[in-house]
């Protein structure tokens, strides 16, 4: 065992009547005059005002554009809640929510509960047999997708994922299984599979370097008497990996949750949309109605529902994580 | 239960099932880094032999030319020293105010504390391309249209909100009991949060700071409507802005790839021992 520090060392001589109060008088031992504490809402004013100039005029402004029709230059015009109306009945924009259950599976699901196992595996079973340096080197292997911008990304898996001479149909050409061969992004059947693989392949490194710094903060005490009651690797995973970095699970599982359904980026680069919209999602409709149709007004409109819709998810996903917390 | 203890160090499975699980995470190590490879691998073919034999076959030789016209043609040296002055400043910035949120509200725990961080996360939430026109308004009129200290603004709220959900999130189970100690020591709460939190949470800062790096590095929609002037440019940008010209063939997009990501890639591997250089809480100094 490490020597305890002197922080933890000696337990805290709690004040009986003062449950960790903030502004609790100091005990009577204690010759310190009373002090008024900074209110931790002060704390919050930089950040607050920044995220006023930044966020919120700019989607107050964005609310305002979207009861307009505006072309990006010249002069707004009000239309009242026409596109909203517009919207309502926009079976392509309906439609495109559908494609994004797969997506928010291939984005958020999966790759927290890969990265949760590959995490537990890095830190619990190769960090201690083969050496913190092999699990980092692993790490940093799995992480690296991550680091590559998105445009890039979609080349080069273009290039793999290609009907003919793409690496691999050549692949599985060389290990005999022509008949698994495909065109994995032409197909409208496999494109949205094709376009799911890629993002996990992207995503899987996000939730596994959070998840091993999170597993830092761990007595590894609990991890060592675990083992000394003989317990398997699954039953450590489960009673102390899960629990003690609970707050990282709802962390990667909300965040990536927003950034599938914010998830242009990839669909643009690989596929467009396509085929035959197999592939489009929400947050691209909003992208080709700002930019590519500059129907602003239109596009802002769908962006709102869209950030509506998510915060509405935030908040009901913070309640369960918070009444979580209390248990 | 004399056996158990001595081998309590190296527990599960022994002898070859190690190296099966080994073996399986190497597996996935090259599944992962096969894509960086072939982009290498063409980086460094002349455009002859790569469409005489295709993306995929190993380069005869090393052909440096791709590499030295991009960095050329972009003024490369320029464009790095922007994208770093950028990232590196919201980096650092934004886990500032990450940590002083978090302060507030996972340990402060102010009241409406669950409202104050969704309209925090709306910094995320919010779709970049709702953000463009109204930004480009207020830039305009605050004289910052075309200077990098906007986007430094820009991007340091926008990755704010993953540092005050990821930090409040964990120190809100932070033990109180440190916190009480520190309290009685005499420490007010200035003191306590960069003396007693800040260390305490340093694997996790960390882990912010390589992604806000990294995420703002390549950022595209923001620089590009923002940063008009050549000077002002970023990697990402200049690499997007070719691309969208199609001027380049697949070698010289591959080294442009290569350029692009190779000072990101540089700073992970350099900031990487410190995620895991952790200070767990039973060891504060």
């Amino acid at each position: 065992m490490t020597p305890p520090a002197s922080v933890t060392a000696t337990p805290s001589p709690k004040t009986p009547g003062t449950p960790g109060g903030p502004d609790a008088p100091t005990g009577p031992g204690r010759s310190r005059p009373v002090r008024r504490q900074i209110p931790y809402a002060l704390f919050l004013l930089p950040g607050g005002l920044l995220l006023l100039v930044v966020i919120i005029v700019p989607f107050l402004m964005n609310l305002a554009l979207s009861f307009t029709e505006w072309e990006g230059v010249g002069e707004p015009r009000w239309v009242g809640a026409d596109n909203y109306r517009e919207l309502l009945g926009d079976a392509e924009f309906w439609a495109s929510f559908r494609h994004n259950i797969a997506v928010t599976l291939a984005m958020a699901v999966i790759p927290t509960f890969l990265g949760l196992v590959l995490a537990a595996g890095l830190f619990d079973f190769i960090g201690k047999r083969f050496g913190p340096r092999t699990a980092a080197f692993l790490r940093a292997c799995i992480y690296l997708p991550q680091v590559l911008p998105i445009a890039v990304a979609g080349i080069v898996w273009s290039w793999i994922l290609a009907p003919d001479s793409g690496a691999l149909n050549e692949l599985l050409g060389l290990a005999g299984l022509e008949s698994l061969q495909q065109d994995w992004l032409g197909d409208p059947g496999k494109a949205l599979f094709s376009v799911m693989g890629v993002m996990v392949w992207v995503q899987v490194g996000f939730p596994l370097v959070i998840f091993m710094a999170g597993l830092q903060r761990v007595d590894p005490a609990l991890y060592e008497a675990a083992e000394i009651d003989g317990a398997s690797w699954w039953l450590r995973f489960r009673h102390i990996t899960v629990p003690q970095i609970r707050p990282e699970i709802f962390v990667s599982l909300l965040w990536c949750t927003i950034a599938s359904l914010k998830a242009f980026a990839f669909i643009y680069v690989l596929t467009k949309g396509g085929p035959g919209g197999a592939t489009s999602v929400p947050s691209y409709y909003s992208f080709e109605n700002f930019f590519d149709n500059t129907r602003v007004g239109y596009g802002a409109a769908v962006a709102t529902v869209l950030a509506l819709i998510i915060i509405a998810l935030t908040v009901v996903f913070l309640r369960r994580q918070s009444s979580g917390e209390e248990d | 239960m004399a056996t158990v203890s001595a081998t309590a160090r190296r527990p599960g499975p022994g002898g070859p099932g190690r190296y099966a699980v080994l073996l399986a995470y190497l597996v996935l190590a090259a599944v992962m880094l096969l894509p960086f490879l072939i982009v290498l691998g063409n980086a460094v073919k002349t455009p002859a032999e790569y469409s005489q034999n295709g993306p995929l076959a190993l380069p005869e030789g090393i052909y440096l030319d791709g590499l030295r016209d991009f960095w050329e043609r972009v003024d490369y040296g320029d464009k790095l020293l922007n994208s770093l002055l950028i990232s590196g400043s919201v980096a650092v910035l934004a886990v500032v105010l990450s940590v002083l949120n978090a302060y507030a509200l996972g340990i402060g725990r102010v009241k409406g504390r669950l409202w104050v961080l969704v309209l925090f996360l709306m910094a995320n939430t919010l779709p970049q391309e709702a953000l463009v026109y109204p930004l480009y308004f207020l830039a305009k009129q605050t004289g910052l249209y075309d200077t990098r200290i906007s986007v430094i603004i820009v991007f340091t709220v926008v990755q704010t909100a993953f540092g005050t959900y990821l930090l409040s999130s964990v120190l809100s189970g932070f033990p109180r009991e440190i916190l009480e100690a520190a309290r009685i020591d005499g420490a007010n709460r200035w003191q306590v949060l960069w003396r007693v939190v800040v260390p305490v949470s340093r694997p996790t800062l960390s882990v912010l700071l390589v992604f806000f790096f990294i995420w703002t590095w390549n950022e595209f929609l923001i620089p590009l409507v923002f940063l008009v002037s050549n000077d002002n440019q970023t990697v990402s940008v200049a690499l997007g802005v070719l691309q969208g010209q199609r001027l380049m063939d697949a070698t010289m997009t591959s080294a442009s790839a290569v350029l692009g990501v190779l000072p990101t890639v540089a700073f992970f591997l350099i900031f990487q021992r410190t995620l895991t250089r952790g200070v767990t809480v039973g060891a504060i100094k």
